[in-house]
């Protein structure tokens, strides 16, 4: 076990079997002690002690160092989900930080092994990220620094373009049909034949036919929305390009349970290092340093969500719900606010409701389910918007649907846009069409047009894609040499607005 | 075992200061460096490169917060013009409190300034010194009692000798610290930076504004390079004048532009006060390059050529682009010193350009 001193050591131990009498499940768990700028180099390689090299990480890494450097901020913990499990000490940081660390750390250990999302990840990303750092390097050695780099640019341009879903489902495959030229007749007799294949039904069938054909000719025939594994078959690349877009696809998967799931794991970390620190850990003297540091985790601000603080707060109303009894058809009807409150049937169903809950849902689905009107009042949670006349952003509403429904809209998707190729064969010109679902916010145009820049350089031929600016279709376009904006005449665009569904579906949820 | 991240990062360097990869240069975000000037507050920059994705713009939805408050009430804390909620994204301008002395560090780092050579060995002095240093060897009567003490102590404690019972302290000959002088290189150059500004009516506020800070930063530069700095300020639009500071910045005159005018004034500075054989002269002279005619510009060229080159460290002409200035003066200057290493001319078209231009008057560190 790692590197720790023997007083840490003590205390990991103590910390795992309380975690594990506590009932959480993980992985064997690895603490690293490191300087502070050990600790940053880590942090800016995202965890991964060796990856590919890339300047980025140097990015990352001087921001890290000037803002601990100016006292500006620092990072207490740094887990990655493997098997095992590596966590990274501040050797710097109080006893009571490395407490508090530890108990954090083996909750989002139980979150990474349990919770259903993150089923699929790589569970030997160290070694994976390693083999990538070396394959990316012996490409850099082969054919030169830059030309590798520039690609790997190009990639990162477009790597949040993945179907987050996609490891858990199948996607419908296009089925293999056995081409019958003929569309299908009942047997009958001569005489009765009109009536048992009607002549309307058979023309219908035949147009449809023809539709389905006309689709199977489109390439896709369904959208993509994995833009990268669709490039990376499709588009023109070299062996060493292919492998380099696929191990970056793979890093992008590894990290997208991550962002779909910030508030869950954080608040589920929390949860687990207040309880542990509160009812076991903290000594007397250290009781002070433990609230400053807890309270300063779960600060909130106006202007935003802190992840920790939704989280935590969530999972605890959760628990005291399925204590009490209040959830069912028989709490739902009560109408009296007062007895709503008191309710209580003493049912202690909370423990296992939380790891239920941590084992199956995501942000979106245990925002959606278990954010609701009361949890909203007491929380003061808000919806702000910019308000033109006073140029500032404002507070406008304190309806907890309309908190949800925004709150919704930021995660889905893990907050990227929706955009799939939906034509490889755009005006049979080999051209590709992307398509981003339109869902009330726009792009950022400079960078959509730069964007598109990268997209032509990996599939060689003109690229487009279909948005709206303000709510008028766009399609913007780039053939390797100049760019161009196509006004979209509103026929063109298909009617589906998903901003508005969703706050239909929140709507139809109110209590009875 | 030199780090990965040392390569990475001084990839990353290399292409912020646009040497390699220029195509993602333009992709560099500085954030603000000249954002609060007063007192000592500034905001760090941190450069960063952001790939271009398709990301949301913008949000007119706004978004989620936390927090007391009726429908109205502003979100403070600048609710991020993007990103939406709970994401890190945004600008990376921080507040940070740093003295000047590491703010002319940070600058010069940021725009690789060279220290400055003084003129001549005569500009050093050392001064003495001061009884601050602590060696372990020396004579006994300079041993230093508390030093020794607290070293023996540290060395039984760590040494497991020490007993709180029985607290008996004995130093051995690798415990005694003994007091050392300390020698100290006091720069004793003296430089003066004389600002001349056309105040003529086509510097408008903004004009001046660029001009304010852009001599902030040089006056910054500057004084951590030299002990002791003074400044002068020199208005002119057809006559020239000596005035304070606070006036120099907030004047607003109206009139003809006679260039000559300051730069005799200067001069007259020069011989009276600041002679070159005891002062590093540095005079900057700002303007929009409209100049009220061209003899005048000659008489310009003239002084500069016998009379202020010779006597000063370096001569920098900045011109602050304006609506009505024809920028005329810059392009004589640079015809009437092509390749004189004495004169550096820069134009600053917008605050941008304040950066670049510092770094093209002190990048020679002469």
């Amino acid at each position: 076990m790692g590197n720790l001193t023997p007083e840490l050591a003590r205390y990991a131990e103590e910390i795992r079997e309380l975690a594990a009498g506590y009932g959480l499940d993980f992985y064997e768990t690895i603490f690293e002690l490191v300087d502070w700028d050990e600790l940053n180099m880590v942090a800016a390689y995202g965890g991964f002690p060796k990856r590919y090299p890339h300047w980025r990480f140097g990015m990352e890494f001087e921001q890290l160092q000037k803002s601990y450097t100016y006292g500006l901020s620092k990072i207490y913990e740094l887990v990655i989900n493997n098997d095992p499990c590596y966590a990274y000490l501040m050797r710097s940081n109080s006893m009571t930080d490395q407490k508090l660390v530890m108990a954090h750390v083996y909750g989002h250990c139980d979150f990474f092994k349990n919770n259903a999302w993150f089923a699929h990840t790589n569970r030997k990303m160290m070694d994976a990220m390693a083999n990538h750092g070396a394959r990316v390097r012996r490409y850099m050695d082969q054919y030169g620094v830059d030309t590798v780099e520039d690609f790997i640019d190009c990639v990162l341009s477009l790597d949040n373009l993945i179907d987050i879903h996609s490891p858990y489902i199948r996607r419908a495959e296009p089925k293999a049909e056995e081409e019958n030229p003929e569309p299908p007749r009942l047997k009958a007799k001569d005489y009765m034949d009109r009536y048992i294949n009607p002549p309307e039904v058979l023309a219908a069938e035949e147009r449809q036919r023809r539709e389905e054909q006309a689709k199977k000719q489109r390439f896709p025939s369904e959208p993509a929305k994995d833009v990268l594994l669709f490039l990376l078959h499709n588009a023109p690349l070299q062996r060493w390009q292919q492998d380099v877009l696929a191990m970056l696809r793979e890093e992008a998967y590894y990290f997208a349970p991550q962002a779909m799931t910030k508030i869950m794991n954080e608040g589920w970390a929390v949860y687990w290092h207040s309880t542990m620190m509160c009812k076991d850990l903290v000594e007397p003297a250290e009781v002070i340093d433990y609230c400053d540091h807890h309270s300063g985790t779960l600060a909130t601000s106006p202007g935003q969500i802190n992840p920790y603080k939704i989280g935590v707060e969530l999972f605890r109303d959760i628990e005291d719900r399925w204590n009490r009894g209040k959830f069912g058809l028989e709490f739902q009807r009560i109408e009296n606010e007062e007895e709503r409150r008191r309710y209580n049937k003493n049912l202690g169903l909370g423990k296992e409701k939380i790891f239920q809950v941590r084992k199956v849902y995501n942000d979106v689905t245990f925002i959606d389910e278990y954010l609701n009107a009361e949890f909203a009042e007491e929380q003061k949670l808000f919806v702000y918007g910019f308000n033109q006349q006073t140029r500032r952003y404002e507070i406008v509403d304190r309806d907890y649907r309309k908190v949800k429904a925004q709150l919704l809209w930021s995660l889905t998707n893990f907050g990227q846009p929706r955009i799939s190729v939906v034509d490889a064969n755009y005006r049979n010109r080999a051209e590709l069409y992307l398509y981003h679902d339109w869902s009330g916010v726009d792009l950022q145009f400079q960078q959509a047009r730069e964007t598109l820049t990268n997209l032509q350089k990996l599939w060689g031929r003109p690229v487009h894609i279909e948005t709206k600016e303000e709510g008028e279709g766009r399609l913007l376009s780039y053939d390797g040499e100049e760019f161009s904006v196509t006004e979209l005449s509103p026929a063109e665009e298909p009617p589906e607005v998903v901003g508005q569904e969703q706050e239909e579906r929140v709507k139809t949820r109110k209590l009875p | 075992m030199g780090r990965r991240i040392d390569s990475d990062h001084s990839r990353f360097r290399e292409i912020v200061r646009g040497r390699i990869k220029q195509d993602l240069k333009k992709y560099v975000s500085s954030g603000e460096m000249i954002g609060k000037q007063g007192d000592k507050y500034v905001s760090i920059p941190i450069p960063q490169i952001q790939l271009p994705k398709f990301r949301f713009g913008k949000n007119p939805k706004g978004g989620v917060g936390q927090g007391e408050g009726e429908p109205g009430k502003p979100v403070d804390g600048e609710g991020e013009a993007e990103g939406q909620a709970g994401e890190d994204e945004g600008q990376h301008v921080i507040e940070v409190d740093v003295s000047l002395e590491e703010l002319a560090a940070i600058l010069g780092e940021e725009l690789e300034l060279p220290r400055i050579e003084p003129k001549g060995k005569k500009n050093i002095t050392s001064l003495g010194g001061s009884w601050k240093g602590i060696r372990s060897v020396g004579p006994q009567s300079l041993r230093h009692f508390r030093r020794t003490y607290r070293q023996a102590l540290k060395r039984q404690i760590a040494s497991g000798l020490y007993d709180p019972d029985n607290p008996v302290i004995i130093p051995v000959r690798e415990d005694q610290r003994y007091k050392s002088r300390k020698e100290e290189q006091i720069p004793q150059a003296n430089a003066v930076i004389l600002y001349m500004m056309d105040v003529s009516g086509s510097m408008g506020r903004e004009q001046k504004e660029m001009v304010r800070i852009e001599a902030f930063w040089i006056d910054t530069w500057l004084r951590s390079q030299y002990k002791n700095i003074e400044v002068q300020y020199i208005v002119h639009d057809a006559v020239a004048h000596l005035v304070d500071q606070h006036t120099f910045f907030h004047l607003r005159e109206s009139g003809g532009t006679k260039i000559s005018s300051a730069y005799e004034l200067c001069l007259r500075l020069m011989r009276d006060k600041y002679n070159s054989q005891e002062w590093n002269v540095y005079p900057f002279h700002f303007s929009d390059g409209d100049n009220w005619s061209s003899r005048d510009t000659e008489y310009c060229v003239d002084l500069l050529k016998n009379a202020i080159l010779p006597h000063c460290n370096q001569f920098c002409y900045g011109q602050v682009k304006s609506a009505y200035g024809s920028g005329q003066f810059k392009k004589d200057l640079d015809q009437a010193f092509p390749n004189d290493e004495r004169i550096v001319t820069s134009d600053i078209l917008d605050r941008d350009g304040i950066l670049p231009s510092i770094k093209e008057f002190l990048g020679k560190g002469a």
